[in-house]
């Protein structure tokens, strides 16, 4: 187990595998430092949940080598599963079982004995606020609750290593928040937690590092920062009272920035070289130069920004490559 | 090996733990064989000519042995209804033992097996059926139907496995059984039937088990048709649970 100890909690290298012409995953190579969280993000069809169901042993890969706790995926896969935890879109839970019997069966499978699942089971049902439904079938279950439970049962046997694919898809914004909160928490707990998401700001709240994958591809990688940071810095974007201003804005602002400000109605948009002083100098110019302001804001770019830069295209439907799984 | 065992049991329980929540479930499993039962005794009984017995006595053995062949429908579907909605990834994605989730459904199949032939014996009785023979014939004969119903719930667990929507395995399922049981001694003297039928039914594996329960119920003779009918049931085993579990591993699931 040495590798455990020394080793990233997830490792690939060259990672492949084709469904028929489709390549799902092209040499796919991901470390995940232990205790770390790792964003997956790219659109649909991108290659995140083939890349989760190899590296959980549901599927083997055509080509390159996965380790999840130092444990290989295909040679290992028997030892792998006890270390980890599968939630999101896709596991599930027995509609026709209660909250609690979920958890308890989940438990009992990762071989625990019953009053001990059930112990674990009642524990879970608390800390994810599900103890008043606990005895009711799941299919009563809200989306919410439904995957609060879910997430539970990847969490019963406390796996040091977690994927949730897409663990938000669908539900509503308030369930979503909720769902962000249980998750941070694990995390400040250690687990090592591999995410995958559609969701720009989900990677943005969760991840330490983002990988951004496309058509089976990973296209970028790094921190939130960093990868911000490849498409240039921040911009000073100010909202004028008046659009007739904008020839005089443009002039008291120009020597602020390397570029030309763009307009577009009354707001004028410029990038910044420094971050500090950019508001109060900007104020000072606007207000000598006698032009009315409506709104300033200094703003970073935001992921959509990012994978629109990396890609040529927005972070939308790709064609579904990963659909072609089910029919292979 | 023990983790087969205790992981079987797990998923078992699961199965069984959902029926009494599920009426329409238990209905299927009692009011329609009777249903069945009333309908044959007395719609087609008269007009049936069965040599030697009374249409009652004649038809429950076969009615039975048709109902525990469709009892592992339940796993068909359920088995499917698990690929979609995701569980069978949970459960691949779980240290336990790779055929559990197929051998805890089968098992659960007998608990409900038994369950129906209960129900049709207690209706054959009060409309006139009676064993002919000893307590431990008639035993013999309820241990040999939970045995072909066990074969053939894995039938249809590989079914389940093997189509893509719950309504492809009931059609499949109802395709593929229904002229199956029908083609047999169960409902009418094979010696009736015109001959490509009779020479079909001859070798029907039901034919077997129904003549088998004939003999150890009602005392017909016996011929081969009792170890026939255990050597094709341990057939039916042993090609398609292999090919249940080979199916289940490589079960792709939704992606």
């Amino acid at each position: 187990m040495g590798a455990v100890e020394s080793g990233a909690a997830i490792s690939t290298r060259g990672l492949s595998k084709s469904f028929g012409d489709v390549r799902a995953l092209c040499d796919v190579d991901i470390d995940v430092a232990r205790g770390t969280v790792l964003g997956l993000l790219g659109p649909n069809g991108a290659g995140k949940t083939t890349f989760v169901r190899i590296l959980t042993t549901l599927l083997e890969p055509d080509g390159g080598t996965a380790a999840v706790a130092g444990l290989d995926v295909v040679r290992d896969a028997a030892n792998l599963r006890e270390q980890i935890g599968l939630a999101g879109q896709y596991a599930a839970v027995d509609e026709n079982l209660t909250g609690l019997e979920n958890l308890t069966m989940v438990g009992r499978l990762y071989g625990m004995p019953r009053r001990t699942a059930r112990e674990r089971g009642e524990a879970l049902l608390q800390r994810f606020d599900l103890v008043d439904a606990a005895r009711r079938p799941v299919k009563t279950y809200s989306g919410g609750m439904r995957r609060r439970l879910d997430l539970a049962a990847a969490l019963v046997a406390e796996p040091p290593v977690l994927f949730l694919d897409e663990p938000t898809t669908g539900l509503d914004p308030r369930s979503r928040l909720a769902l962000w909160d249980v998750i941070e928490e694990l995390v400040s707990e250690g687990t090592t937690v591999l995410l995958t998401t559609q969701y720009l700001d989900e990677a943005d709240r969760l991840a330490d590092r983002i990988a951004v994958i496309d058509h089976g591809r990973v296209i970028a990688e790094g921190t939130s920062d960093e990868l911000k940071d490849r498409i240039g810095g921040e911009r000073l974007e100010v909202t004028l009272d008046d659009a007739a201003d904008i020839p005089a804005a443009i002039s008291a602002l120009e020597s602020m920035s390397d570029e030309r400000p763009e307009c577009d109605g009354p707001i004028v948009r410029l990038p910044v070289r420094e971050h500090r002083g950019v508001i109060v100098e900007a104020v000072h110019k606007l207000s000598d130069a006698g032009i009315g302001v409506d709104d300033l804001v200094l703003r970073r770019p935001t992921l959509d920004d990012v994978f629109l830069a990396l890609t040529g295209h927005a972070a939308e439907e790709a064609p579904e490559a990963e659909k072609e799984e089910a029919a292979a | 090996m023990r983790r087969l065992v205790t992981d079987t049991l797990v998923i078992a329980e699961r199965n069984l733990v959902r029926l009494p929540r599920a009426p329409d479930l238990l209905l299927a499993f009692t009011v329609q064989p009777i249903m069945f039962v009333l309908l044959f005794r007395y719609v087609f009984g008269g007009a049936i000519q069965t040599p030697g017995y009374s249409y009652v006595d004649f038809l429950i053995p076969g009615i039975i042995v048709q109902n525990i062949a469709f009892g592992g429908f339940v796993t068909a579907l359920g088995l499917n209804e698990d690929v979609h909605k995701g569980l069978i990834d949970r459960f691949r994605s779980l240290p336990m033992a790779r055929p559990a989730v197929l051998a805890g459904r089968t098992t659960a199949d007998i608990v409900t097996n038994t369950l129906s032939m209960t129900v049709l014996l207690i209706t054959g009785v009060i409309i006139g059926f009676s064993f002919h023979t000893n307590f431990w014939h008639a035993i013999a004969g309820v241990g040999l139907l939970l045995l072909f119903g066990y074969a053939f719930s894995w039938v249809f667990a590989f079914l389940g496995l093997l189509v893509s929507s719950p309504e492809a395995a009931n059609s499949v399922g109802f395709i593929a059984v229904f002229p199956l049981t029908f083609i047999s001694s169960a409902f009418v003297p094979v010696a009736s039937m015109p001959e490509p039928l009779k020479s079909f039914a001859m070798v029907n594996p039901f034919t077997y088990v129904v003549d088998a329960m004939r003999s150890l119920w009602l005392g017909a003779p016996a011929h081969n048709y009792v170890w026939g009918a255990v050597v094709w049931s341990l057939v039916i085993l042993a090609v398609f649970a292999p090919l249940a579990v080979a199916r289940y591993r490589k079960a792709a699931g939704r992606s």
